[in-house]
């Protein structure tokens, strides 16, 4: 059973559409999916591969601007971003790791912090080939209906668990949690410690930069402020992930689907709508003291507490 | 070089000057906690704000001049840390989990929560405090007649910056001359060798994170007679603060000087030849530069010349 649930929730899911659910409940399921990419993209880094990174609004954002760019500049339809994002994207991730990867946990967090700074500033800077601050608009949108978008975002995410689970599975999988052990324990049985990471952070900001591709699609508008945002993009990522659960597979979809109700939730409530970052805190400094590992990390602490309030 | 071009560039470099003596003083206070408890600090730019917001506060409803209100918001701001540290910090540090960075993210959060409060009771305008000196400045012709060229001091930036000299001298003498001092420097430099020689290192820990809170603290009442004050202005301080020590050597008081000084210059030059709007980027390809050739600060480049000698 617990093998095919994977299989079982794709199908029912996309089955979804047919039910004829209203378009403000699709876009909710449209972002918690795409949420839940990042979340795994994150997760494969972070989580698995013990790098904590900050900085995911840059690949996000380059994957973002390089179908918007596409669109804007060379008149071709943005969905050429998702394959053309693969490229940028990696070349991005190769220069970040590049100067990023020599740095060890908290001082990599950051630096990949300052990166998503450096690539809002660039974005904002470069003018002629981002719009700069006005941002870049699609003016045609493909569909008016959501249905197709969320099958390709269902699509991405069905890709994106595969992979997680293939690579965690495999050697690969292996070395990232040797890596995240234990760095110098790694390197001393002979793992490329630095191969390795570079390995994790590409595929990592690969994925980011698909799920940005698709934002401009789906959203029609981006500027620097939205896609490169620190604390909308790159900490909602980290928070996905924390909420839901460190290396598990299933803690990103959880923790996305907290997020994304609540973030909409707060939003709907006439004068919280601006308390949206202090709820977002307090629930971070909540889960960090309490569940550190997350819902899904967590799951036995947690059954043990539920028990205890039944049965006293 | 012309006259002109000259007198560009000296004015460029003395204004780089002051601003790198304020950026030193938020430098030191993150050096200061990431050497005894090897955490990055990213509420650092927050607690600036809230010490940019109290000084304010005060300008506002009291009249007290910014400058003043050092006083009243570095013992405010020392309190704030004193309890971040003690019921959010320590508990996370002592708990056991997967990520080691966890300690990080939570001072993600507690800066969120911060930038988010100020904007919930100060709105997200712009604000100032309009003292009357903002605009005094003492001119080079004013004492030399028959000088070439012409340059300006601003009144508020040197007064800042003097204020951050006097307040890094004091920290100097606490830091070498005091006990508790002392007792900060050793668990900064070996925690247990610390704990065994009778230092409460917890209780050093709680100081320290206070200490390096007041400091932002005090920056932030120097920053705002020549700064302006919003509630996101948190997050490029602590950048502003992370490249600082990463240039000077982490954890090294002397590095976060230099660090500043360097920081400050190279933005003001970049701004003055560049564009204003790419004085972010400047500040952050020198710490990419830092990164990639003096992983270790400018600190280890001396150390590594004495170790030639």
């Amino acid at each position: 059973m617990k093998k095919y649930l994977p299989l079982i929730l794709m199908g029912l899911l996309a089955m979804l559409p047919l039910v004829g659910i209203n378009t403000y409940l699709m876009h909710i399921i449209i972002l918690v999916i795409m949420w839940s990419v990042i979340g795994m993209s994150w997760n494969l880094l972070g989580g698995y591969c013990g790098q904590v990174s900050f900085g995911h609004a840059a690949f996000f954002g380059v994957g973002a601007y390089t179908a918007g760019i596409l669109y804007n500049k060379f008149q071709i339809s943005a969905w050429w971003g998702l394959p053309a994002s693969i490229v940028f994207v990696t070349g991005f991730a190769l220069v970040i790791g590049y100067i990023c990867l020599r740095l060890r946990g908290p001082f990599f967090a950051l630096a990949t912090l300052a990166m998503g700074v450096i690539l809002r500033v660039t974005a904002e800077n470069l003018s002629f080939l981002t719009e700069g601050d006005l941002g870049i608009m699609i003016r045609e949108r493909t569909w008016v209906d959501k249905t197709w978008y969320y099958y390709i975002i269902l699509l991405i995410a069905a890709c994106t668990f595969y992979l997680v689970k293939k690579v965690i599975g495999s050697k690969l999988g292996y070395y990232f949690v040797a890596i995240r052990e234990d760095q110098d324990a790694a390197e001393s049985l002979g793992i490329n410690t630095t191969l390795y990471k570079t390995i994790a952070l590409c595929l990592s900001a690969v994925i980011t930069g698909m799920a940005g591709a698709f934002y401009t699609n789906y959203m029609g508008y981006i500027d620097p402020k939205v896609v490169f945002a620190l604390h909308d993009i790159s900490i909602v990522a980290i928070m996905i992930v924390m909420v839901g659960g460190v290396a598990t597979f299933w803690g990103p979809v959880i923790g996305s689907i907290i997020m994304v109700l609540l973030a909409e939730g707060i939003r709907s409530i006439p004068n919280l709508g601006a308390a949206h970052h202090s709820f977002f805190g307090v629930l971070l400094i909540v889960i960090i003291i309490f569940l550190p590992n997350g819902i899904m990390g967590d799951n036995p602490k947690l059954k043990k507490i539920l028990r205890w309030g039944r049965t006293p | 070089m012309t006259g002109p071009q000259v007198e560009v560039l000296l004015q460029t470099l003395i204004s780089g000057l002051l601003l790198g003596g304020l950026y030193a003083l938020i430098g030191i206070g993150m050096t200061l906690i990431m050497g005894v408890m090897k955490i990055i600090n990213l509420a650092h730019g927050e607690l600036m704000m809230v010490g940019m917001y109290i000084a304010y506060g005060l300008f506002t409803f009291f009249h007290i001049d910014p400058y003043l209100s050092v006083i009243i918001a570095a013992p405010l701001l020392f309190i704030l840390g004193v309890l971040l540290q003690k019921y959010l910090i320590n508990p996370v540090m002592k708990v056991d989990s997967i990520l080691p960075e966890n300690q990080v993210i939570l001072t993600v959060g507690i800066g969120m929560v911060l930038a988010n409060l100020a904007t919930i009771f100060f709105s997200s305008d712009y604000r100032s405090t309009p003292v009357d000196y903002a605009t005094k400045a003492w001119y080079l012709s004013d004492v030399w007649k028959s000088s070439p060229i012409e340059l300006s001091l601003s009144f508020p930036w040197t007064v800042s910056f003097l204020f951050s000299l006097v307040i890094t001298a004091g920290l100097w003498f606490f830091l070498t001359k005091t006990d508790t001092g002392k007792s900060i420097r050793a668990t900064a430099q070996d925690n247990d060798a610390a704990l065994l020689m009778g230092v409460h290192v917890e209780k050093m820990r709680v100081i320290t994170f206070g200490l390096g809170s007041a400091l932002v603290g005090a920056a932030g009442c120097l920053f705002i007679p020549i700064y302006y004050l919003y509630p996101d202005l948190g997050g490029q301080f602590t950048l502003i603060a992370f490249v600082i020590t990463i240039l000077g050597g982490l954890g090294s008081t002397v590095g976060a000087i230099v660090g500043g000084i360097v920081l400050g210059v190279f933005e003001s030059l970049t701004s003055t030849y560049i564009g204003m709007g790419w004085a972010p980027v400047g500040r952050f390809m020198i710490f990419v530069a830092a990164l990639i050739f003096i992983p270790g600060g400018i600190t280890s480049l001396f150390r590594r010349k004495r170790l030639g000698r």
